[in-house]
């Protein structure tokens, strides 16, 4: 019973698709009979493609806009929130290294020195080490390790940053307090950078947070790199290789000039997400508002700043995280703008060459 | 004898509970109230364990959110929630403007927690001036002979100090450097005293939890974290020589006699600081939270579940409060409260 009205269902179902398949043989084969009727139909069509094509290219657009829109807004009201500080403080809110929530004097250069250097470390590491991974991946690497070499690099991209946060604080940072005594003693004689490694081994401070960033940026820069390595045309290495050149040849002079911009974007892809990221570092960074000379010292970053003290922040504190909040947009931009120069340079000096 | 009598009080248990159950369901289903407070987190554990068993008691939910004391003040005086929670005391003229009345909830301590080589949970000796120079970096090292003074027989390395302070806004960074603001002069002019400061040398932890991971970790450091993550974490912790001159452990005794060295009476709207308090037995960093309420609440049902829940917590909560290593109120100033209740918040 049940089974005659599922066929009957099916039937009814299963009609009008060869019904429908009938009329549009008959259309196909009609054009000559009636050509009035074909062009009219023609111009229907190419109308409705129009229509069609402007619509879509309205929707794409409104989702570029949408983006911007909400870029624009969130910068805003940024600045809007923080209009008590930006405009009270004004430059000396950029210049001073004061951050003084009992007497709301408020200077934000020590979260963005933090920022910057733990950033910057973060990218010297990351950026080689990337490259290396995505040239073994897609150059020398056998290719059964591929795969799960691959997967194992992207897994790094999904652990959540509360995760290394923790791993930073309960394991590397124990690690990193029986290396840095080493690093004072080792490198903290060398002349000009030697400062830089000098101070008591607490284990935590800028150069932990800008390793810990290192590792959680390197997915993103390697995954990129692997994926425009693989597009480098198979022609141009082989020539190369034929010419003689050695396997680093290939990837310095071939495969990196042909990946160049695809390159750039990733690492700083890279970097967007060093200079926003807020968890791991308020782990491993120390939390001190202090512009230090040297990386083993701790120091601040606006986002961990701000995460920090949000939630108990009222009034011209909420005003100044505010503006922190904004500054952050600021420097992000100024600094994605300036790889923007930096790679049209780059590409006008190639054109001259 | 004894067995007839454990058997009668078990029955008599027995007799409560089910009174108690028939109670919460006929009041529950009749009319439950939902009342929300916001506000400090210090207070935030003893509230829900106390929010939890006023709801079997008497059906009535209390959702509190511990959004920061400031964030609690800031939403009773927009009157969006039926209480705040407050690590400090609101004055006199903020109280009147706002109409609001104000009472304490519960008392705790904060003690110095530290990480030195060789030294025992609570071998070292500090005072409220060695404290915070260490605090303010004018004393670097465990050797310094002002801790040896305070210490001798005590051989303490000749290690630097690592000070760990809290990163975020909280009610146990206020009470702590409000302590320091009354024994150190120069904390006074150099810091002050907030939820936040500037604090001259150190590392920030997140919460009280991140406080005690860095004193664990980071050998010969100190910090202050809440006298229960001191505990749990079996942390080092510093003896204190207080106001009067005592050597003082801290603990619930100690903590309670801060407490009772206060004449609550005498204060207006109950603002006082317990930091260096004057008893003799006294711990100097005990610190008390504050609830604040409308005094024309613009529900009358609401502020009079309220007032329920915080009389619960007083009398049938005081064994939770205890194990959470938070001190109950006397009972005296119980009933100064409930004077002050009955003057000041319709109900």
């Amino acid at each position: 019973m049940s089974g005659d009205r599922a066929n009957m269902r099916y039937g009814h179902r299963g009609d009008p698709v060869p019904g429908r398949r009938v009329a549009r043989a008959d259309g196909a084969a009609s054009p000559p009979a009636a050509s009035a009727v074909a062009t009219c139909s023609h111009e229907r069509r190419a109308r409705a493609d129009t229509r069609n094509d402007r619509w879509f290219r309205g929707l794409l657009q409104a989702c570029a806009l949408l983006v911007l829109a909400v870029l624009l807004g969130a910068a805003l009201s940024t600045a809007w929130g923080g209009r008590e500080v930006l405009l009270g403080q004004g430059w000396r809110f950029l210049g001073s290294a004061q951050w003084d929530p009992v007497t709301n004097n408020y200077g934000a250069l020590a979260p963005v020195f933090g920022t910057l250097v733990t950033s910057l470390i973060a990218l010297l590491l990351a950026v080689p080490l990337a490259f290396g991974i995505a040239l073994f991946l897609t150059r020398t690497a056998p290719p059964w390790l591929r795969g799960p070499l691959g997967t194992a690099v992207e897994l790094l991209a999904s652990i959540p940053s509360i995760i290394y946060g923790m791993w930073g604080l309960f394991a590397f940072v124990p690690f990193m307090a029986r290396v840095e005594p080493w690093l004072s003693a080792s490198l903290g004689r060398l002349p000009l950078i030697g400062c830089w490694f000098q101070g008591p081994p607490l284990g935590l401070g800028l150069l932990t947070a800008g390793i810990v960033l290192a590792v959680m940026i390197l997915p993103f820069i390697s995954a990129v790199m692997r994926e425009v390595f693989q597009a480098v045309p198979a022609q141009l290495i082989e020539a190369a290789h034929a010419l003689g050149a050695t396997t680093w040849e290939v990837a310095w002079q071939i495969v990196l000039p042909y990946t160049r911009a695809a390159v750039i974007g990733g690492i700083f892809l890279g970097l967007g997400r060093a200079l926003g990221e807020t968890m791991a570092v308020t782990f491993v960074l120390g939390n001190s508002y202090a512009i230090s000379g040297s990386l083993l010292m701790p120091g601040t970053s606006i986002a961990s700043s701000i995460a920090n003290e949000f939630n108990e922040a009222v009034g011209t504190h909420r005003s100044a995280l505010l503006a922190l909040a904004f500054l952050l947009f600021v420097v992000t931009f100024a600094v994605l703008l300036a790889a923007r120069l930096l790679l049209r340079r780059m590409t006008r000096r190639e054109g001259l060459r | 004898m004894q067995q007839e009598l454990r058997l009668n009080t078990h029955t008599h248990h027995l007799g409560r509970c089910a009174l108690a159950i028939a109670l919460a369901c006929g009041i529950g289903s009749a009319h439950a109230t939902d009342i929300t407070g916001a506000g400090s987190s210090f207070v935030y554990p003893i509230l829900s364990k106390w929010a939890a068993s006023f709801a079997t008691q008497s059906g009535h939910r209390v959702n509190y959110q511990s959004i920061g004391s400031g964030g609690g003040i800031a939403q009773i005086k927009a009157g969006t929630v039926d209480f705040g929670a407050t690590d400090m005391p609101l004055d006199k003229a903020d109280l009147e403007q706002h109409g609001l009345a104000q009472f304490p909830d519960v008392i705790g301590g904060i003690v110095p927690a530290c990480n030195v080589a060789g030294v025992a949970p609570g071998q070292l000796v500090l005072s409220g001036s060695v404290l915070a120079d260490i605090f303010l970096g004018r004393i670097g090292e465990w050797s310094d002979p002002a801790i040896a003074a305070l210490n001798p027989g005590l051989t303490l390395p000749s290690a630097r100090i690592t000070v760990v302070h809290r990163s975020d806004g909280s009610g146990t960074s206020f009470n702590f450097t409000t302590y320091l603001s009354l024994v150190s002069p120069q904390w006074k002019t150099a810091v002050g005293s907030g939820s936040t400061v500037q604090w001259p040398v150190g590392i920030g932890g997140k919460g009280n939890e991140g406080v005690a991971a860095y004193v664990k970790q980071l050998p010969n450091s100190i910090g202050y974290v809440e006298y229960a993550y001191a505990v749990q974490n079996q942390l080092g912790y510093a003896r204190m020589r207080n106001a009067a001159g005592t050597l003082v452990e801290p603990g619930r005794d100690s903590f309670q006699a801060a407490a009772a060295s206060v004449d609550w009476a005498k204060t207006e709207n109950f603002a006082v600081s317990l930091a260096n308090a004057p008893g003799a037995t006294a711990w100097p960093i005990t610190a008390t939270s504050w609830v604040l309420m409308r005094r024309q609440p613009q529900d009358a049902t609401h502020a009079a579940v309220a007032l329920d829940f915080f009389r619960h917590g007083w009398t049938a909560g005081k064994s939770a409060a205890i194990a959470l290593d938070y001190v109950p109120l006397p009972d005296t100033l119980v009933q100064q409260i409930e004077a002050y209740w009955h003057m000041h918040i319709k109900s």
